[in-house]
């Protein structure tokens, strides 16, 4: 059964076993606008919970996205690459950004659920 | 995820123009530019705004922009004027007739670039229509009204808005509402009657496109406006649009690709500066456009079209291949009728050729881009042939 965490900076991780799939939020995604380019990590990275991981651009602006938990990058969304639309279509589904092996699961822990996440961003811009 | 951008969220103490509330009702997305809040795009988005202005048509609110009357009493006298503060030829300029130009400094950089009107009834004789940019009017007024002869005033117009309608539908739907704008050439100029309503209608403006920039009273502006967006053709366009438009029309944007320590010959615009003129030589910082006429600048701005789908946006330094410093990126984005990224900056003239490859330095990664001719998307305007 898929676990999802959030962060306060509109990240989402679907966790399976050892596996997380890092995406952006809906309200993210709505709130950025058109997407016009994402890139990412390359496989075999690792990454740190809360440090940049990749970045998706919009018309008007470039965005880091930070990294839910720390872990190895073991695949990468070529999708959202070569059709940046994806991500405003189906952000928290085809258009996800990579997934991790997880290093420390403990770490989703200081992370929200879905219900703590949707009270905090209706609370934020 | 982090926003990195100089887009900021509206302050309480901003001005809006009197069509604040119809952006608001029709779903924009409100932001602070020039002191004013102004819709960034409508619910359509800012890629699907541009598309629809090039295939159809779209009307943007340009009414931040200061709009002005320079008086004097005969249109030479004011012509005259104007000829100190600008490179170009006013006193020529034709009944019912525009110009884009500049206002220059004594050292030969750009206050401002505005465009000229001079009204096509004899009775405005004397009487030249300037519009200039939101961010600088208030130093564009006080500049001009500095250095104005005895006999010549400057008016500021607080009470009209300016809209402009574009795209290679507008002249259809226009002429349904204003069929004497249908004798307008690219950079003609008239008054005429928008469903009645009084108006001076221009066939000019920043996307590259065919178009229309429309003055009318405030208190007629929502009707004028609504009149328009019932037509199917018709989309509301906001800045995030206008932006990714100009720049792919190869348009430059003041405080971006042209300041105060720009000059007209480095910034390629030295096509508004006639023959007349430079032979005169009597305009601010003359002696220094003449020697870069003459003798080549330094820099130049050019269009440039990074490789891949890496966007390279204002402030990416410019490299040589071989790694040395050579320029600047100064707008930079998206394209949407392009369909990737485009910029344009000044490198060192040795390296301002079409077809030189160099590189813009990205998040730390070198991205390979080649220097294009601009504009990245032809211009369509209805010129005379």
């Amino acid at each position: 059964m898929a676990l999802e965490r959030y962060t306060k900076e509109h990240e989402y991780i679907r966790v399976e076993g050892d596996i997380g799939t890092v995406g952006i939020t809906k309200h993210a995604a709505e709130h950025l606008g058109d997407v016009v380019f994402a890139e990412l990590p390359a496989v075999g990275r690792h990454v740190t919970q809360g440090a940049g991981a990749a970045v998706v651009e919009s018309v008007k602006a470039a965005s880091d996205v930070f990294a839910p938990a720390s872990g190895e990058v073991i695949e990468t969304n070529g999708a959202i690459v070569d059709t940046p639309a994806l991500v405003n279509e189906d952000p928290e589904g085809r258009g996800w950004f990579f997934r991790i092996r997880l290093k420390d699961k403990s770490e989703l822990d200081s992370l929200m659920d879905a219900a703590a996440y949707a009270k905090d961003a209706k609370g934020s811009g | 995820m982090k926003v990195i951008s100089k887009v900021s969220e509206p302050q309480a103490d901003l001005d809006r123009t009197p069509l604040y509330a119809l952006h608001v009702a029709l779903g924009a997305k409100m932001v602070a530019f020039a002191g004013y809040e102004m819709p960034l795009n409508y619910p359509t988005g800012i890629l699907r705004e541009h598309l629809h202005e090039r295939a159809k048509a779209g009307l943007f609110d340009v009414s931040h922009m200061g709009q002005a009357f320079l008086i004097g009493p005969d249109h030479k006298t004011t012509a005259a004027a104007l000829e100190t503060l600008v490179p170009g030829n006013i006193a020529g300029l034709g009944l019912g007739r525009m110009r884009y130009t500049l206002l220059l400094n004594g050292e030969g950089g750009i206050v401002d670039d505005i465009m000229v009107t001079r009204s096509s009834s004899p009775e405005e004789d004397g009487r030249l229509f300037l519009v200039v940019n939101a961010a600088r009017k208030a130093i564009d007024y006080a500049y001009i009204q500095a250095r104005l002869p005895d006999g010549v005033k400057l008016q500021a117009v607080t009470d009209r808005v300016l809209f402009a309608l574009h795209g290679p539908e507008a002249a259809a739907v226009l002429f349904r509402h204003c069929p004497k704008a249908e004798s307008l050439w690219f950079l003609d100029a008239t008054r005429a009657e928008f469903d009645g309503i009084e108006c001076s209608v221009s066939r000019s403006g920043y996307t590259g496109d065919d178009g229309f920039e429309i003055s009318a009273a405030t208190d007629k502006a929502e009707e004028v406006v609504r009149a328009l967006l019932q037509h199917a053709e018709v989309l509301p366009i906001g800045l995030g649009a206008r932006d990714t438009l100009r720049l792919e029309a190869g348009l430059p944007l003041y405080g971006h690709d042209i300041d105060e320590a720009t000059s007209p010959v480095e910034a390629d615009l030295a096509w508004a500066i006639p023959e007349r003129r430079r032979a005169e030589a009597n305009f601010p910082g003359a002696r220094r456009i003449l020697e870069e006429l003459a003798h080549g600048v330094r820099r130049k701005r050019v269009g440039l079209r990074p490789e891949g789908r890496t966007i390279a946006r204002d402030g990416t330094r410019i490299h040589a291949r071989d790694g040395r410093d050579i320029g600047i990126v100064t707008s930079g984005g998206f394209g949407p009728s392009v369909g990737g990224p485009i910029a344009m900056g000044y490198v060192a003239t040795e390296f301002a050729n079409e077809g030189e490859r160099l590189e813009l330095v990205v998040r730390g990664n070198n991205i390979v881009a080649r220097v294009v001719a601009l504009p990245f998307v032809p211009h369509r305007f209805r010129r005379r042939t």
